[in-house]
Formats: structure tokens, C-alpha cells, sequence
């Protein structure tokens, strides 16, 4: 039970819309997408903003801090244990991710995390969340 | 009912583009959505009907709803006939607005021959192995990746709803003991043995909190329904099973502000299915919930309004789903934890059993006496993360 978690993670699908956020990733830069017109941030990254639906939607880097709002330990798993999440972050929004560095019995939900890059199969690493 | 005269069409608009290079496919659906809410002077938020078929990326109507931000979606509808879909969209938003389920209704198309993506009837699946950019479901790149399956997926769900209410294992696997306690009189049944909640809670973890036992089984199959004229069912020799009211809805995370996984869509398709028909969850005589997983079963009684929200964990304890022990009968035939989940897709298993049970042709150790009004609810995709509902109230006639 006290091993820590990690989880080989596959390429991701990359678009027109979310190249920006995986080239960032690639140099260790974790970034959301905001609105300019109504000033709201959002999660996944969109070209339109999910809230208003003006177009001026702009990147920004964010710390990648908040807190666990919920997980799931998987043990069906062949390559161990591994969890998977939401965490919400301190611009408000809820993302899922996987956590690492991690015991499977280590987490708890309000626990502030931190996000890290894992690099993945052959495409640009993505992002997870370990204790902060 | 005819649908002449009951429905117009009040926004139209063609996308200027004929060669995009530089816009996903599902960017080009909400450009053309917001061209014809603008030319009809309406807003996203107006809108309460979503019509899509193939070209639309990601899970049915589920992924471009979410994408957009259409929050107040309460009817969807992904019939694929090719390049005639729109039209018969058209028709079914007529008939929707006929009826009075809705008053503004959104169609999209939209793709990117030119440019390699969005191609009709090709899902997005996983990413290729030289890098290329995808033209998929918009989330895929945020999700998928993170080896999310519908067990740890409701098992977030689970977990949550435990902190937020104190919901035990054992509450959750009395829904399980419930099902067994059914399923023991089918001999269809794929588990045919009664469990107690101490094996639920001491079956192999899955994915916490959810144990082996707190999952369905997975079993080939299939079934069917016919739904006819009234005038046809008094032509038939069968008891007549009414309809009486139906709604559905999605729920998505939309932008991930203010993420809830303790409620799922039968919170808007529950009221809408009751005030249809006149009725009230008191008034149940027979539930078949959707239980893909114990909390399934557990979150929807709680939205549909059969206990408070957070009550749901006492609400189920005790055997109250138990058919002639508790309150409220539920998933008779055994359901989808231990009779039947076809092909992973447990929704018309729900309307066969209600069938059943208002026709009086239930096992005679599970049918409730004089069962004339009843209830089936459906849950597709992921509780936690996206996932469609829909809420239909039936009555026995005669």
C-alpha cells in the first residue's frame, strides 16, 4: 500500500485548439484559457469561451495549485494502482487528472496538490497532480 | 397531432468558410450555432433542444453540449440518415415543440474535408503515433489520457458523495443485497445468489470506494420494445402499459466551473417526467433505476426526489428496495447487478422489467400487488464526467 503511484500515460490527441497548451507543456508551463470578454477562466482549453461564447479567449499560465475535490484508486489495473481525479484549482475550475507521487491510501479529498508534467508514448507530456 | 403550424424556423445561418485550416471541427459547430442564435436574435443559453448527427465529434449530443456551454439543454437528439440528418431533425424539433417539451431548438453540421478532419462517422479515436494534430471529440486530449473507465469514474462520484454526506459502503451495498434478493427467483439471472452487505463490502476493491460486488455484470444479450398508436393497443390481446410522462437531459462539466458529481441529470429529466404525468415519486409503485454501479442507483433516487439529497445512503439501507419487505421495489428482474447488462448498456432491461411489473407477468415472488404505476430511469455514459438521462412514468390501464 505505500508504493507510490505512477501510471505509463498515452499520447494525447492534440487539435488546432490545444496545440498552444501541449507546446507550453513541453517546456514545463502549465496554462488554462480565460476570457477577455467575460472574464471567466475555463477547462478543457477552447477556442470559445464555454460561459459567454466570445472568441476572445486568451492563455495564461496558472501556478497549477489547488485542492483534490474527489479521486478513484483503480486496482484493475496491469500496471499497478493508479488514481485518477478532479482537482479543482485556485482560479475555480475542476480538471481531471491522474495523481502521482502518491500512496494509494495517501489521498484525501481538500488535500492541495500541485500540478507536475509527466512525459507520455510519444507525445508532449501532460499534466498531473502530486501533493503540494 | 400534427406538427403544422406548431413550429418555425427563426435563425438560419451558412458558414462563410469553405477550406478551414485553422479551426476544429467542433469550433466550426459553435461558430455556426452562434450565427443563427444572432441571426434570430436568441441566446446560447435560449437554447433547450440539441439536434446533431455523425459530424458532430466526441459522445452523441453529450461532448458538443458541453463544448458550447449549452447548460440548458433538456432534450437531444443524434439521428444519423447521412446527409438528409437536418431534415429530419427538423421534423423531430417540430414534433418536440408540438408537444410542448420545447420551445428553441439548435442543429449544427459542420467538417473539414479539406483539411483531413471531422470526417462523418469517424470518432476522433486515439491520438496517432507521428504527431499529427486530431480533429476528435474536443476533450480527448484532457481526458482519455488519464485512464478513466466507468468503474473509477463513478467511483469519484462515490467518494465524493461520501464526504459530502457521510454515504457508507454498507448503505451503498444494500442496494446490491437488494438486487440479489430479486435476482435469486430469475432463472435467467446471471448471479443468481443472495450476498449479504458484509460480502459486498469485503469483495475486492475495484476502484475505491466501489467493490467488485458494487458493480454490474457484463453479459452478451439483448431485448426489445414495440410502442404503438392507442388504437393499436386496444386492437391487441396484451395489458396496455401507458405512458404517461418522459424527459431526459445531459449533465457535462461545462468549462469546470462549479464541478458537482454528487447530482447527475435526473435531477432536471425527474421533474420534467413527473409533471408530465400528473404523479409524484410517492406515488411509485415500482422503480427500475439504472445500476450500473451501487451509487447509480443510489445518486438517482436522490435526484428523481424519492429522498433528500444526501439521504439517499438511509433511504436505501434495511432492504427498502427490497420487493414485498421494502418501501420502494426496484430492478425486480434482478437488474443490472446481478441479472442482465446487455452489451453494457442496461437501459431497455429497464423498460422490460417495468413492463413486467405493470402487466402483473413479474416473478410471482418479486411482482408488487396490484402494481399500477411505475417508473424507469436510464443513465448513459459517465456519471463522472458526462453523462445523459432520461426519466419515462408508466401506467397500467384497465
Amino acid at each position: 500500500m505505500s508504493e507510490l503511484m505512477t501510471r505509463p500515460i498515452p499520447a494525447p490527441a492534440v487539435s488546432l485548439e490545444t496545440r498552444p497548451f501541449f507546446d507550453a507543456a513541453a517546456e514545463g508551463r502549465f496554462t488554462i484559457k480565460r476570457c477577455t470578454a467575460c472574464g471567466e477562466a475555463h477547462w478543457y482549453p477552447r477556442a470559445i469561451c464555454p460561459y459567454c461564447h466570445s472568441d476572445r479567449t486568451v492563455w495564461e499560465e496558472s501556478p497549477g495549485t489547488g485542492v483534490i475535490y474527489t479521486y478513484s484508486v483503480m486496482w484493475r489495473s496491469p500496471s499497478g494502482p493508479y488514481a485518477i481525479g478532479y482537482v479543482t484549482l485556485d482560479e475555480g475550475i475542476s480538471l481531471l487528472t491522474n495523481f502521482v507521487d502518491v500512496a494509494p491510501d495517501g489521498l484525501r479529498i481538500g488535500m492541495r496538490v500541485k500540478v507536475k508534467f509527466q512525459p507520455t508514448e510519444g507525445g508532449p507530456p501532460v499534466p498531473v497532480f502530486a501533493p503540494a | 397531432m400534427s406538427i403544422k403550424g406548431k413550429a418555425y424556423v427563426m435563425g438560419a445561418f451558412e458558414h462563410p468558410t469553405r477550406d478551414a485550416p485553422d479551426k476544429t471541427t467542433a469550433q466550426l459547430h459553435a461558430e455556426s450555432a452562434r450565427g443563427a442564435l444572432e441571426d434570430a436574435g436568441l441566446s446560447f443559453d435560449d437554447v433547450d433542444a440539441y439536434f446533431c448527427a455523425g459530424d458532430a465529434p466526441g459522445f452523441g449530443a453529450m461532448s458538443m453540449i458541453d463544448y458550447m456551454g449549452l447548460r440548458n439543454v433538456r432534450h437531444m437528439d443524434t439521428t444519423e440518415t447521412g446527409g438528409s440528418s437536418y431534415l429530419v431533425h427538423l421534423n423531430h424539433a417540430c414534433q418536440a415543440i408540438a408537444e410542448g417539451k420545447v420551445n428553441v431548438a439548435l442543429i449544427t453540421l459542420a467538417g473539414r474535408p479539406r483539411n483531413g478532419g471531422g470526417r462523418p462517422g469517424i470518432p476522433g479515436g486515439s491520438a496517432p503515433k507521428d504527431g499529427r494534430l486530431v480533429d476528435g471529440a474536443p476533450e480527448q486530449g484532457f481526458e482519455s489520457v488519464y485512464g478513466g473507465s466507468t468503474h473509477n469514474t463513478y467511483g469519484m462520484c462515490a467518494m465524493r458523495h461520501m464526504y459530502e454526506y457521510g454515504t457508507t459502503s454498507e448503505q451503498l451495498a444494500w442496494i446490491k443485497v437488494a438486487a440479489s434478493h430479486h435476482a435469486q427467483w430469475n432463472d435467467h439471472a446471471f448471479l443468481k445468489d443472495v450476498v449479504t452487505v458484509e460480502q459486498v463490502v469485503n469483495s475486492r476493491m475495484i476502484a475505491d470506494p466501489l467493490h467488485l460486488l458494487d458493480c454490474c455484470v457484463v453479459t452478451d444479450g439483448g431485448g426489445a420494445v414495440i410502442v404503438t398508436s392507442p388504437e393499436v393497443a386496444r386492437s391487441l390481446n396484451r395489458p396496455r402499459v401507458k405512458v404517461l410522462g418522459a424527459a431526459e437531459a445531459p449533465k457535462t462539466p461545462m468549462g469546470g466551473k462549479a464541478l458537482d458529481l454528487t447530482t447527475c441529470a435526473a435531477a432536471w429529466s425527474g421533474p420534467k417526467a413527473f409533471a408530465e404525468a400528473g404523479v409524484t415519486p410517492a406515488d411509485m409503485k415500482y422503480a427500475s433505476i439504472y445500476d450500473s454501479f451501487t451509487i447509480t442507483v443510489l445518486m438517482t433516487l436522490e435526484d428523481l426526489g424519492f429522498c433528500a439529497k444526501g439521504e439517499g445512503g438511509k433511504f436505501v439501507a434495511d432492504g427498502a428496495l427490497i420487493s414485498g419487505v421494502g418501501k420502494l421495489p426496484f430492478n425486480t428482474d434482478g437488474g443490472g447487478l446481478c441479472n442482465n447488462h446487455p452489451t453494457n448498456r442496461g437501459g431497455i432491461t429497464k423498460i422490460i422489467e417495468t413492463v413486467r411489473q405493470l402487466r402483473g407477468e413479474a416473478h410471482p415472488k418479486v411482482q408488487v400487488p396490484n402494481c399500477d404505476l411505475a417508473l424507469a430511469h436510464g443513465t448513459g455514459g459517465s456519471l463522472g464526467v458526462r453523462h445523459g438521462s432520461a426519466t419515462v412514468i408508466m401506467e397500467r390501464e384497465g
